[in-house]
């Protein structure tokens, strides 16, 4: 198994040389480049610009070369660890991403943790009592939760709250704070206000984890070694969460390694929707704007994010199950 | 007479299906005395398998219990009624495991595959420390490894120690099902019920197998409940032999009786199906006529009748017989002995 | 030794009785309610796919701004005790700080509704030119029927979203059909074969997989230029959607085909002589057809959320096109939505559609299953 690991990790570089290209050749595919929307959107909003002074920013930001020279300039400053200038906002983007990064994982962490605090008790308890009145709501809650939308909910909590309660639920702060330096304050401002999206982002999840726990929990409880456990004198409680709860869990465990990356990119519908300080709203603008080298460095990040994530994953399932674990010898 | 270990009165197990009701175990008795192998032997679907959990009340839903005793002899202690007990409560629980142990089919399947087989013993010691070991300091994990390697040892796994940690899946057949014995031997049990034990595993395996459940019966005065369809089996293990069929006891009695003086048609079919190499070449291989009808066509009256060589017109497709001594210690239900005692519909 | 021979004669084994898997597959369907209710609500909305200018009430482009946000005019459907389905009619002043409309419902006047009436003109089909739909009021255009209000341009909701369900769910079916080929194909191909195809397929599944795929679906639609026309566009998207979609039913496709290589029977169909093409549409594809079937079922409703999402942040299915996205951008700010909530209603019918799969999907699953209850 060390072996399979340290194969992907050799991999690991190739492959993100791969994506770079092909996240690079995306990002440049649309006709005209950064100073096309740039001059369309002044032109709209009524100032104008004129010939000459277009050619001097082309030159000045590189976007007059051909894309290969603009690719390696990107891959060289890469090397150095610089990420590169976004066009639109004139700052490194590291700084840029920087500043959205740690609220992005701060929402992926919680949307994670509730997750998986509702989903798994709420499966075993309706693998465990089938049928009943419990189960048959988890059932519709579960079943609804996977089929709204999470941008869909997010809008209906929105109003519900605005319309109802006159409260306005975006951002991630309230107004005295977003710009204040750390405090406890702010964090606890933060956490008042993190919650809903975290909510909203992990509905979906939620709902589907609670499925499939009850479903590998009920293909478990019918297998012998619960009899067994049973005949043994075990609790069902105990008996349940020792043994097949245990092994439902070793297929779901393993998916947590897709879960964060798919968190991340989840979270960029809402937080568009909801006004938040996330990665995704600003590769969402780079990707409109075409301010290639902020889009380009996000878009590997997220690509560095999965392919870490499934490596994670796949060593998670290995090692709690001794059965794959072993199976070299 | 010492008293029975285990005493069946009677006992019904009914299935509660969209399709029907399904009657796995319709009016079983039979005692089991301290140091006693008694054997169940029938087909598929005879209800063996529902009776045995019956007893440890692990029924699986929908199925349920509906009428009979279960008494179950606690040393000097009165007899407890198991079917009064609920399924889930301590005194059941208490039960499982440290005086009733289970020796389940599949031993592949029966242990969890990703707990060391080990693991799962030293977890039934602990459970029931305190009916084992009353009193006393608790068992530490040092003490407790070193008695499942001496259990190991018992029930002749070699290289116990290192066996201790394997899991279930990598072990040999025959070492699985030691392992089973020990776990279940583990806190001492006054009685077992091994479910077709050698079912799965090869037959010189098996032989080895049998040697050591009589050897333990022998040393520890467990009695045992031995399921299976192998009428070989039971002839070498049990003493008293039970058979089913659809539910119902067709006959039982001890196991000379019942192989050498099969009253009941069934059971004298059973053993003139079992195949002779001492017959002359080119016989045909005696069968019982028809097949077992599924589960919800039960037939009217006796079960066994539409497949009767000796079936009587009107009576046998008309009521059940009455389980009714046919000697000394013998007992079948067939019209044939008893035309009028029938069971009350 | 001779067979027992019974006095009772053994009854008649039963009749053998044959049934086809499709059929099994079917009974074992009919008997989830929920299933079969969740189906009869996607075949009505098919049927909408089919025509939607006859279900609409106006022409779903038509703006005008003086009847912007006119609220729901709700249908009844008794006056009284009479079946005689009606709508309240509505008033509308004019703002004086503003200056805009505002329209409210004035339940005192009815407006009775009326069915195969003429209005705006279309194609049945895109062959016959006419002018029946299947709701309206009168045709003089003094009455309005707006059964959903209409948004900001005045265009009315009902017809709109009509429309839009035609846009999103044939959306829905023709990616996952495009991933179904490509996944069966390359994972077929992948399976049966083996060797060099089948290493280089595993890596290319394994590259896409590893591609995180909401950014790249972002990045793809956000590559189209927007000159292109909206059928242009809705191909893409079908085309982008998919693209990625396929590899998990590729790997599955992929390893059925290796499990099933080695399988007795198809050993068996090789010794009796049996063509490789034979064996592999008669033999091996059977066995896991109904599974592809309900898997992709299920695929849809993801298929269907993820178009909505993208066309809703702009980068999918663009205006004049409509689709359920396209209807819910209106509702992205929280003060048009607090005037007129009714614009949330397009999200509704998408959860409503997505579950009917789900369901449908569940249903299928189980009853393709030949070993389950």
């Amino acid at each position: 198994m060390t072996r399979y690991v340290l194969k992907r990790l050799v991999l690991l570089p190739a492959l993100l040389f791969l994506f770079s290209v092909t996240v690079f050749a995306i990002v440049q595919a649309p006709p005209g480049d950064f100073l096309t929307t740039y001059v369309a959107t002044l032109a709209s909003s009524g100032s104008s610009i004129n010939a000459e002074q277009v050619d001097a920013l082309r030159r000045e930001y590189g976007l007059d070369r051909p894309v290969w020279v603009q690719y390696l300039k990107w891959m060289e400053n890469l090397a150095k660890g610089n990420l590169g200038l976004s066009l639109e906002y004139q700052r490194p983007n590291a700084e840029l991403i920087g500043e959205r990064l740690v609220l992005t994982m701060v929402l992926a962490l919680l949307s994670f943790v509730f997750t998986w605090i509702v989903a798994i008790p709420a499966g075993i308890y309706s693998a465990m009592h089938p049928r009943s009145v419990v189960d048959y709501l988890l059932t519709v809650l579960n079943y609804v939760g996977v089929a709204t939308p999470n941008f869909m909910l997010a809008l209906v909590l929105m109003w519900g709250a605005f319309a109802y309660f006159g409260m306005s639920v975006t951002g991630l702060f309230s107004p005295d704070f977003v710009e204040a330096p750390w405090s406890l304050a702010r964090v606890l401002d933060l956490l008042e206000h993190v919650w809903l999206p975290a909510v909203v982002l992990g509905v979906a999840g939620t709902a589907r984890l609670t499925r499939v726990m009850r479903a590998n929990l009920l293909d478990e409880l019918n297998k012998p070694y619960v009899t067994t456990a049973r005949a043994k004198g075990l609790s069902e409680w105990r008996l349940v969460v020792r043994y097949p709860a245990r092994l439902a869990l070793n297929p779901l465990v393993s998916t947590i390694g897709w879960y964060l990356p798919a968190l991340f990119s989840g979270s960029l519908i809402v937080a568009t929707v909801m006004n938040l300080p996330n990665i995704g709203p600003l590769l969402l603008r780079a990707l409109i704007n075409q301010d290639m080298y902020l889009a380009g460095s996000i878009l590997l990040i997220y690509c560095f994010l999965t392919i870490v994530g499934t490596l994670i994953s796949d060593i998670l399932l290995a090692w709690l199950d001794p059965r794959i674990r072993l199976e070299e010898g | 007479m010492t008293t029975p270990v285990l005493q069946v009165k009677d006992l019904r197990v009914h299935f509660f299906l969209d399709e029907g009701l399904v009657r796995a175990v319709d009016g079983v008795s039979f005692d089991v005395h301290p140091g006693q192998v008694v054997g169940i032997v029938g087909e598929s679907g005879c209800g063996k398998s529902v009776t045995m959990k019956a007893i440890l009340q692990i029924v699986e839903p929908p199925g349920r219990i509906v009428g009979g005793q279960i008494l179950f002899q606690k040393d000097s202690a009165p007899a407890v009624d198991l079917t009064r007990l609920s399924p889930k409560s301590a005194e059941l629980r208490a039960i499982r495991g440290a005086e009733i142990a289970l020796i389940p089919q599949e031993p592949m399947a029966a242990f969890s595959p990703v707990h060391s087989v080990g693991e799962q013993v030293i977890e039934a010691l602990r459970l029931h420390e305190r009916q084992w070991r009353p009193s006393g300091p608790r068992l530490s994990r040092g003490e407790a490894r070193s008695m499942t390697v001496d259990l190991f040892r018992s029930v002749g796994i070699s290289m116990p120690d290192e066996r201790v940690d394997a899991y279930s899946w990598q072990l040999s057949g025959g070492l699985r099902q030691r392992a089973m014995i020990a776990m279940a031997l583990s806190c001492r049990p006054r009685l077992l019920i091994a479910d077709e034990p050698t079912t799965a595993i090869d037959v010189t395996t098996q032989a080895q197998i049998l040697n050591l459940l009589r050897d333990l019966q022998r040393r520890h005065g467990t009695a045992i409940v031995f399921i299976t369809h192998d009428l070989g089996v039971i002839a070498q293990m049990a003493r008293y032999v039970v058979v089913m069929y659809l539910g119902r006891v067709m006959e039982q009695g001890s196991v000379e009786q019942i192989f050498h003086a099969p009253k009941h048609p069934y059971t004298r079919a059973l053993l003139k199906s079992i195949p002779s190499v001492n017959v002359a070449p080119r016989t045909l291989l005696p069968t019982i006529a028809g097949s077992i009808p599924h589960p919800l066509g039960r037939p009217r009256g006796c079960p066994f009748h539409p497949r009767c060589p000796d079936a009587i017109p009107g009576v046998c497709s008309e009521r059940v017989p009455a389980l009714r001594p046919v000697g000394p210690t013998q007992l079948a239900s067939c019209f044939l002995y008893h035309r009028d005692e029938a069971v009350e519909p | 030794m001779s067979v027992l021979a019974p006095a009772v004669p053994v009854t008649a084994e039963d009749r053998v009785s044959v049934a086809s898997n499709w059929q099994l597959v079917w009974w074992r369907f009919r008997k989830h309610r929920l299933a079969l209710v969740s189906a009869l609500v996607l075949l009505v909305l098919y049927v909408t796919v089919l025509c939607p200018d006859f279900f609409s009430t106006q022409d779903p482009e038509a703006t005008e701004a003086r009847l912007a946000f006119i609220p729901i005019q709700r249908l009844h459907v008794f006056d009284g005790l009479r079946p005689s389905p009606w709508v309240p009619d509505v008033a509308g002043k004019r703002n004086p700080t503003t200056l805009r409309m505002e329209w409210r419902v004035d339940e005192s006047r009815k407006i009775p509704v009326r069915f195969f009436v003429t209005g705006y003109p279309y194609r049945l089909l895109g062959v016959v030119s006419t002018r029946i739909h299947l709701l309206g009021a009168s045709a003089d255009g003094r009455e309005r029927l707006h059964l959903l209000g209409t948004d900001r341009l005045g265009r009315d909701q009902w017809s709109r979203l009509v429309h839009g369900t035609r846009t999103s769910m044939t959306i829905g079916l023709t990616a996952v059909t495009f991933s179904v080929i490509l996944g069966v194909l390359l994972g077929g191909i992948s399976g049966y074969y083996g060797g060099p195809a089948d290493a280089v397929i595993q890596r290319l599944i394994e590259l896409l997989q590893s591609l995180p795929t909401i950014p790249i679906w972002l990045a793809l639609t956000a590559a189209l230029p927007r000159d292109w026309s909206p059928q242009q566009v809705f191909f893409a998207i079908t085309v982008i959607l998919s693209l990625v979609g396929w590899t998990t039913l590729g790997r599955e496709v992929r390893g059925r085909f290796l499990a099933l290589r080695e399988e007795d029977f198809v050993l068996a169909a090789e010794l009796a002589g049996a063509s490789q093409r034979r064996i592999i549409v008669r033999h091996m594809v059977p066995t896991f057809l109904s599974h592809i079937i309900a898997t992709s079922t299920l695929a849809i409703p993801a298929m269907i959320i993820n178009e909505t999402s993208l066309s809703f942040l702009g980068l999918g299915i663009r205006p004049p096109a409509i689709s359920w996205g396209v209807l819910l951008q209106e509702a992205q700010n929280i003060q048009t939505v607090a005037l007129a909530p009714w614009l949330l209603v397009p999200g509704a019918v998408v959860i409503l559609s997505v579950l009917a799969f789900n369901l449908v999907g569940d249903g299928l699953r189980d009853a393709a299953d030949p070993y389950s209850q």
